[in-house]
């Protein structure tokens, strides 16, 4: 099992001609996702490397090929464009995998995607693997393993680190998501917590969080209450200091708060096993499940 | 982006807000010239982008264009926190009643933007918020309508009791929150806002940080940037589309993804060291964006060794490899390097390292000991 996509899904790339639209989906088709449709305005009628049909709108390719979930590859600028139109295509899902989007922005994409019923993970963000099943976004297929951890993070290459560790243990993964690194996010830890203990294929819960923000307190306030499954948890950014953006926009300590210590010690007294290296995921995982 | 104060206040005026008389100037004869004009007392501000002008001595009142020109000799040029004042604001001196603070945020917690106002002004208003939370009265606003009238007139309320100034207020707070949109800003302050003898609300000082998301499709905005208050490191990191903050320690750390990047800082700190920088070389690496990193990198002089780690995914460890490679062909690098990469074309890399002398790890917390070790013998 897995949450959010598995071999049900029929996947729209939004941005599917461009230079990381090209690139991402060939990996994903090579993964085994089932890329139905691409779009890009102005190439309707082109098929991609021979087998995706292009559309001029998302609204077209839904209708076409019955496409339930939407990847979005276009430049920052136009991102938020890109997710009104999936969602008013009707797709039930949309990953929005490009980075820089001004925040102003999803100040009003983020409610209409909520308003229309459509889930949104991202901006700025890897996307979502269930290892065996689907790949949608950019995580590389290559270092996952099938399995029954399920993964949940802020950042990108962090959770390679995280996910590849988990493969060379042999523990495997579930599901991974990325939910982004930007102050203003779609799915998030909550979300993406309650949907794994929901999930009878996932028997352990790793979350990696950053400094910035309370998305982590809040997240482990939610373990406490909500969650029967092991939780461990890492959190990057000890050493940043206070007041500057440390690459993701999001992650910045403002004040006092946001801090690592923070959000270590409210994951610890949620009873979250908090990992200080990377490397510990395994042993603290062998040990709560 | 932080815009200068006497930027945000062109901002603020051309939205409407009522802001004093006054102009920037970069030498003692202008600022004379200034005071001349504006007659009467004046105040002579460093415009950098730190907190604390006042206390440093950055922020000073005179009584005449004399006594202005003396004051901003001091201040042009003088350094605060590190960093060169090459301008003074010049305004008037205000007749100052009472001091508020108004201040727009993007609130990550209600994902909108929140207008906040507090009739503690003129003082640090995190230390208000932090002693006296009930003192800071906030209002979300919904984009799709902006601040609505009856919001800022309740949010006025809480500032002063005549309906005269709380009309006058209410309008400033629409005309601020329509000015943090017009620019993309993730944050738009008046403090203080004061009012005056003769029933007057005025911005007096305004702190205005724009989205650097925004900034490629304002480039009015854009070109507003003052590099000279930037380190010149960070300057050309940004400009190489890298993403640098130097810190002090003696471990130079080169990584892909501002995560990893975090966590690798945070394993050379567990294991005695200490970072030198933060550095996301970003995904898509190319081979020029390794050689512009590793010349900002060993350009500080506290860097005694530097750690690669690299987990490729979009990023190609042969790109990174042929950077490192060609940056040792073009620069002097003289201190050791460590490192490590594992992922996307990782066995191509190792050759190319190999090649070229370079030995390549796998492992991130073995590669961080290495480095630390290596760094503390050199220190």
């Amino acid at each position: 099992m897995s949450i959010f996509i598995d071999s049900d899904t029929k996947l729209v790339v939004q941005g599917i001609t461009g230079r990381d639209g090209s690139f991402h989906t060939k990996q994903m088709i090579e993964y085994g996702t089932n890329v139905v449709a691409g779009v890009t305005p102005g190439k309707g009628g082109r098929v991609f490397e021979d087998k995706v049909p292009v559309y001029n709108t998302v609204a077209q390719a839904v209708a076409e090929t019955g496409a339930n979930t939407a990847v979005i590859y276009v430049p920052a600028l136009f991102a938020a464009d890109a997710v009104y139109e999936a969602v008013d295509a009707g797709v039930s899902l949309v990953v929005c995998i490009s980075e820089g989007i001004p925040v102003l922005d999803m100040t009003k994409a983020l409610p209409y995607a909520n308003e229309h019923g459509a889930r949104l993970i991202g901006p700025n963000c890897p996307g979502v693997i269930s290892p065996g099943k689907s790949k949608v976004g950019i995580v590389p297929g290559q270092i996952c393993l099938e399995g029954k951890v399920g993964v949940v993070s802020r950042s990108g290459t962090l959770t390679y680190e995280i996910i590849h560790q988990l493969t060379k243990s042999k523990l495997g993964q579930s599901t991974c998501i990325g939910i982004g690194g930007d102050p203003i996010i779609g799915t998030d830890f909550i979300d993406c917590l309650s949907a794994f203990e929901a999930d009878p294929g996932t028997r352990a819960i790793v979350m990696i969080g950053e400094i910035g923000g309370t998305a982590e307190q809040e997240a482990a306030e939610f373990v406490s209450q909500n969650v029967s499954k092991p939780v461990v948890g890492f959190i990057a950014g000890q050493t940043a200091p206070p007041g500057r953006r440390m690459g993701h926009a999001g992650a910045i300590i403002s004040g006092s708060s946001g801090t690592a210590t923070e959000k270590m010690q409210a994951l610890q007294d949620a009873g979250i096993g908090v990992m200080k290296r990377p490397v510990e995921v395994v042993d603290l995982l062998n040990e709560c499940m | 982006m932080n815009l200068h104060e006497y930027q945000a206040r062109v901002l603020l005026k051309r939205s409407g807000i009522p802001v004093p008389d006054g102009d920037v100037a970069t030498s003692p004869d202008e600022v004379e010239e200034i005071a001349k004009r504006l007659g009467g007392g004046v105040v002579v501000k460093a415009q950098v982008h730190v907190g604390g002008r006042g206390k440093a001595g950055g922020v000073k009142l005179a009584k005449d264009a004399t006594e202005a020109r003396q004051h901003a000799e001091k201040i042009l040029g003088m350094q605060i926190k590190g960093l060169t004042v090459e301008k003074v604001l010049v305004v008037p001196l205000s007749d100052i009643s009472s001091e508020s603070y108004v201040g727009v945020i993007v609130d990550r917690a209600s994902e909108c933007p929140v207008v906040m106002v507090s009739p503690a002004g003129g003082v640090d208003i995190e230390e208000v918020a932090a002693k006296t939370p009930e003192k800071i009265f906030k209002q979300s606003v919904d984009p799709k309508f902006g601040l609505l009238s009856h919001q800022a007139m309740g949010l006025a309320f809480n500032l002063y009791d005549d309906v005269k100034l709380v009309r006058q207020a209410a309008t400033i707070m629409r005309q601020l929150y329509d000015a943090f949109i017009a620019v993309g800003g993730s944050l738009a302050e008046i403090n203080p806002l004061i009012t005056t003898p003769d029933g007057k609300v005025v911005a007096i000082d305004a702190k205005v940080v724009v989205d650097d998301n925004e900034l490629e499709r304002r480039p009015d905005i854009a070109e507003l940037r003052d590099t000279s208050s930037e380190a010149a490191s960070e300057v050309e990191a940004r400009e190489a589309g890298l993403s640098y903050i130097q810190l002090d320690g003696s471990v130079g750390c080169c990584v892909n993804g501002a995560g990893l990047a975090m966590a690798t800082m945070d394993l050379v700190k567990y294991y005695g060291g200490d970072p030198a920088n933060f550095l996301d070389i970003g995904g898509s690496s190319s081979p020029e964006k390794v050689v512009t990193a590793l010349k900002i990198i060993t350009s500080d002089s506290n860097v005694k060794a530097i750690l690669f780690n690299i987990f490729g995914g979009i990023t190609r460890c042969d790109d990174v490899a042929n950077g490192i490679v060609t940056a040792a062909g073009q620069i002097k690098i003289g201190i050791p390097i460590v490192i490590r990469l594992t992922g996307t074309n990782e066995e191509v890399a190792v050759e190319i390292l190999k090649g070229a002398g370079f030995e390549a790890l796998t492992d991130m917390d073995e590669a961080v000991k290495e480095a630390v070790k290596l760094a503390q013998e050199a220190a």
